[in-house]
């Protein structure tokens, strides 16, 4: 670690950690309520346990790219952070707005809270993924202009590299869009043509500009190949992910009531979608493979090159599975849709949040790289975590296609509710591996506990 | 380049392809989206002939000629400027990019005609199939055309600042098969949208 300020990024990466044993934890809850309707009934009921999984991972997967952001800036830059003590009162604001809305999930009735936290005035609940009450989503504004100001100065009056650029592009991208969460029409279409601004412009957008720059910066580190045959490449991915990306956005506009075109635009572009995934890839393996050195980090490595692999097979070749609107007419919102969204986020973005935090952690901690024993836990908590959600993935595909097939293609198709008591022998098998994969967090964070001064 | 790069210098002393190969990845993943979209158009046009037939008649065939030869001149140019940059002669390439840039800019003109002539007869996106796809392509190809002439700028910017000599000139050799690519496309664009019957 080069600058003190650079610091700041820890408490990110531990709140961001802790937010993800709680995402798991209801996770778990809400995957027992799939076949065990009543587990936990009234005090958390499925939309809340669901609600809470989904909020979770979206808060600690941005209080990891935050974490990530104040690491690399100040290094990128060549300079201190513009202000440390900003960034830390940030930190502490954004925690307990996250577990305010946590706890205002879990004590009282949405309706409850919807009315309270005075969505009156201003409605912007009730739809999933922005379920967060209005003064929340103020409160992150505030946070994320906090962020995006304190990194800017700090880009402002140091060097500027490719990486800090995309970097920044992807993060201002990522607090504009978030502005469309404000956004609610009456109009049932257009509430969810701007909502998809949000969610889609996010996972197959802006955050992909993030994902590539931390992916370059630790490989740039753990490598040591030049950072201009690098930072070629990350300009490269990054064009192709917004050309497709972005058109991309009408697969979701399929079904919803949009103009017939959108049948085609989205098929086509989100077809593509994949392209800058494998291109991804090939990058990760081809610059591990022409290392200069040696990195005694083994195990950050192995999650840049997970990544890799992951988010091609999770966000690019699930997602194309059902991307072509004549497929998606019979799997849109089933299990299928579950499957790519797992491995997905856990492919990509995840698995991209915990590559830098193995890189930077034993960094922050005073050590090129922990020790071998705490690295071997670490890599025993990637695979575990790694494949038990392939199996989460091919449980929910396998979920999903005898749904579809019961529901929606038989001659005598069942409803909703008896094609779920179908199914629930892969429900079962998902909640089997869900907890394989909670044994694999565990392993991970014990990782952090273990020794890890011996090595060099 | 970099000590990382594959070496592919043939015996004269150039290189194949010219530019750096990543501009060659970024154009081989270009041309499979536009051959995907040429496909398409293929096999919707196939199961809808007489509905293409007409409307294509409704399309300004002489402004997609004019754009042709536009496109045609500027790539011409784009290469005379590198021959100059390989002979160490940066006025005469400044000149050639910046006749390049003039005919792409004129391209997005006509272009720009045609479109209005259409919007204003009240054509969209969901006037029909046919037009969904005329629109699709060819704005997606404009918006190459955009980008193409952004890059082309940034070249003759360098190119007179002196920053490309006899020597070093990889980085306009990567803009112009850049921008080889995008009237490429066109080339096969316009015959099958405006032509083909």
């Amino acid at each position: 670690m080069q600058y003190k300020s650079q610091m700041v990024a820890k408490p990110y990466f531990i709140g961001a950690l802790v937010l993800f044993v709680a995402q798991i934890l209801f996770g778990l809850i809400m995957g027992l309520q799939y076949v065990v309707g009543d587990f936990l009934f009234p005090h958390i009921p499925f939309n809340v346990a669901r609600m809470v999984h989904t909020n979770a991972l979206i808060v600690w997967l941005l209080m990891g790219f935050m974490g990530a952001a104040y690491y690399m800036v100040p290094e990128e830059s060549e300079c201190e952070l513009y202000s440390p003590k900003l960034a830390l009162i940030m930190f502490w604001i954004f925690l307990a707005a996250a577990g305010l809305t946590v706890v205002g999930y879990l004590a009282v009735p949405y309706a409850t809270l919807a009315k309270i936290t005075g969505n009156d005035l201003l409605p912007t609940m009730g739809r999933e993924f922005l379920e967060q009450p209005t003064i929340t989503k103020i409160g992150i504004v505030v946070v994320a202009l906090a962020f995006l100001f304190n990194l800017s100065m700090t880009f402002l009056k140091g060097r500027k590299t490719s990486i800090t650029t995309v970097m920044l592009l992807g993060l201002w991208g990522l607090a504009i869009m978030f502005l469309f969460s404000f956004v609610n029409p009456d109009n049932l279409v257009r509430d969810k043509f701007y909502w998809w601004w949000v969610v889609h412009l996010w996972v197959e957008g802006v955050w992909e500009l993030i994902l590539g720059a931390i992916l370059a910066f630790v490989l740039i580190k753990i490598t040591g190949v030049d950072r201009e045959v690098i930072e070629k490449w990350l300009y490269v991915i990054i064009t192709l992910s917004l050309i497709t990306g972005l058109i991309g956005t009408g697969h979701h506009y399929f079904w919803i009531g949009t103009p017939e075109y959108w049948q085609w635009l989205g098929s086509v572009f989100s077809a593509l979608e994949p392209v800058p995934f494998f291109a991804m890839t090939l990058f990760a393996f081809n610059m591990v493979n022409r290392r200069r050195r040696e990195h005694p980090n083994r195990a950050a490595t192995l999650w840049a090159l997970g990544t890799g692999v992951m988010s091609f097979l999770g966000a690019g070749v699930w997602g194309f599975l059902h991307t072509l609107s004549p497929v998606n007419y019979y799997t849109h919102g089933t299990q299928i849709t579950a499957a790519h969204g797992h491995m997905a986020f856990y492919g990509a973005y995840v698995m991209v949040v915990l590559t830098i935090i193995s890189y930077a952690m034993p960094l922050m901690r005073g050590r090129a790289a922990n020790s071998n024993a705490s690295q071997v836990l670490e890599m025993w908590g990637f695979w575990l975590m790694t494949i038990s959600m392939v199996f989460i993935t091919l449980f929910l595909t396998g979920a999903g296609i005898l749904q579809v097939w019961l529901q929606r293609v038989s001659t005598t198709p069942m409803g909703f509710m008896a094609t779920q008591d179908q199914v629930a022998l892969f429900y079962w098998l998902r909640e089997g591996t869900g907890l394989v994969f909670m044994i694999g967090l565990a392993v991970y964070l014990f990782s952090f506990f273990k020794d890890g001064k011996s090595a060099a | 380049m970099s000590s990382d790069a594959i070496d592919m210098t043939e015996p004269d002393g150039r290189r194949h392809p010219p530019g750096d190969l990543a501009i060659w990845v970024f154009i081989l993943a270009e041309l499979a989206a536009f051959a995907l979209l040429f496909i398409l158009y293929g096999v919707v046009r196939a199961k809808h002939v007489e509905l293409f037939n007409e409307m294509q008649l409704t399309l300004d065939r002489n402004a997609g000629a004019l754009n042709t030869v536009l496109l045609i001149t500027a790539s011409w140019c784009v290469a005379r400027a590198v021959a100059a940059i390989r002979k160490g002669a940066d006025g005469a390439s400044a000149r050639w990019m910046a006749c390049g840039i003039l005919a792409g800019v004129g391209f997005l003109v006509v272009k720009g005609f045609e479109y209005s002539d259409k919007f204003d007869a009240g054509i969209g996106l969901d006037t029909n199939l046919f037009y969904m796809f005329y629109i699709a392509l060819t704005f997606f190809h404009f918006m190459h055309v955009v980008l193409g002439l952004l890059i082309l700028g940034f070249l003759l910017l360098k190119t007179l600042r002196g920053g490309y000599s006899a020597d070093d000139h990889l980085g306009m050799e990567t803009g112009a098969s850049y921008w080889h690519m995008v009237d490429l496309v066109w080339i096969v664009l316009f015959p099958l949208v405006y032509v083909m019957r």
